[in-house]
């Protein structure tokens, strides 16, 4: 069989370069498996070779989309490959955004890409209909069935084999409708899935309709120096010591705080405890989460009404939507019985 | 986050760095940030041109609060 070229996409973490702290890196470019890559070369059809390993940093990647989509552009092209495999990344969100622009580079350069993620990667949402996204776990613990699954739709597509519904191989629909001749008519298996419904069965439809939860603008407030204004982030800033606990990552609970009286946050008050970027910088100065001490200028010279006496907060780092929801719902509520008209949300 | 704060019917704008994350959860008012670990802040700047960085960031996202929007919006520079 014809050989088929393979690069690889990983972040600093996987390419072992270092965590957090070196989150802000360049593109480099290396002609061997490296991380993931070692194992994924031992699962993928003896035919496929990983000519090469794309390492960027997650931070330097969403931060400098454009060049870092360039510079990894150049990257793929000079390895001319016949697929490009990014990540997994199961749930960590820069990660995913940088393996979906990935996956959509190659696309654009007529590439096909396999990455893998949890469903609730913002990776997911934002490029699947661009590459072939795995279905994993939520934690780098799932590794282990992650490389076979990658492995196994890569070794497809290279070798040009059917592909089956994303149901039989496990990856994440893309949103695509392919035309197939089956047994029955269609009014056979709707009134089959109809009388499924009926007797409280299990059915699968063969058009799921696309869910769009948006919710509309609030209108704009004309008259800032009137309202209350209140903080919320999810850049986990928390007094010094995290008294309530509020975990680095998967948080189950936010925070309320007082700045009553504050003119700002300062590093001997406040600190983060966000487990998912480089903590330095809030640490030093909070305020560059929390920009307390910008509003309560803004506040004494009357361009706002008022700076609500506390602040908000959580860690936005693997946090469950629903969670992430539920924390919000009742913020929300909180600040509506309060008076509260205007939010600054603030991630990192 | 955002979504939730809004759908309760408090006016809501969104301050990250990573713009498309933001697009994807559905906020309607994006301010684009400085960086990933310090969006409103700038450690190579000095205390007060820092201060006025992060004032300015903010007064941005209060005119993102007065301004009518019908869609989505990033209110870039």
């Amino acid at each position: 069989m014809e050989e088929k070229r393979i690069v690889l996409y990983i972040n600093q973490f996987f390419g072992q370069i270092g965590g957090e702290e070196m989150a802000h890196i360049e593109p480099q470019s290396h002609d061997k498996p490296i991380g993931p890559g070692v194992g994924l070369s031992n699962l993928l059809p003896k035919n496929c070779k990983i000519v090469g390993t794309i390492i960027c940093g997650d931070s330097y990647f969403n931060e400098n989309l454009e060049e870092a989509s360039a510079t990894v552009g150049q990257m793929i092209k000079d390895f001319n490959p016949d697929l490009v495999i990014a990540g997994p990344a199961f749930n960590a969100g820069r990660y995913g955004m940088a393996c979906g622009t990935v996956g959509k580079i190659a696309h654009d350069m007529g590439v096909p890409a396999v990455s893998g993620m949890y469903i609730e990667n913002p990776g997911v949402e934002s490029y699947r209909q661009y590459l072939y996204i795995v279905e994993t776990t939520n934690s780098a613990a799932g590794m282990r069935t992650a490389l076979p699954a990658i492995a196994k739709i890569a070794g497809k597509i290279v070798n040009s084999e059917p592909m089956g519904t994303p149901a039989e191989e496990g990856y994440i629909s893309k949103g695509i409708r392919k035309n197939v001749f089956v047994e029955k008519r269609g009014s056979e298996r709707a009134v089959d899935m109809l009388l499924k419904k009926l007797a409280g069965e299990e059915f699968e439809t063969e058009y799921p309709i696309p869910v769009f939860d948006r919710v509309e603008p609030a209108t704009a407030i004309p008259d800032l120096s009137k309202v209350t204004v209140a903080l919320v982030t999810s850049g986990g800033i928390v007094p010094k010591g995290n008294p309530d606990r509020i975990e680095a990552s998967s948080a189950s609970r936010f925070g309320k705080y007082s700045i009553e009286g504050l003119d700002g946050l300062t590093s001997e008050g406040f600190q983060t405890a966000h487990g998912g970027y480089d903590p330095v910088y809030a640490n030093d100065i909070p305020n560059r989460v929390v920009p307390v001490d910008a509003l309560r200028a803004l506040e004494k010279e009357g361009k706002i009404g008022k700076l609500f006496p506390y602040f908000y907060t959580t860690v936005g780092n693997g946090t469950s939507v629903a969670n992430a929801a539920k924390f919000a719902t009742e913020i929300a509520h909180e600040l509506v019985n309060e008076g509260v008209q205007a939010v600054i949300l603030t991630s990192t | 986050m955002v979504k939730e704060i809004e759908r309760a019917g408090i006016a809501v704008v969104h301050i990250c760095t990573v713009t498309p994350i933001s697009l994807t959860v559905g906020a309607n008012r994006i301010v684009p940030a400085v960086a990933i670990p310090h969006p409103l802040g700038n450690p190579k700047l000095s205390a007060k041109e820092e201060f006025g960085l992060r004032r300015k960031l903010v007064e941005k996202a209060l005119n993102a609060l007065s301004t009518p929007v019908s869609e989505q919006t990033v209110f870039e520079d």
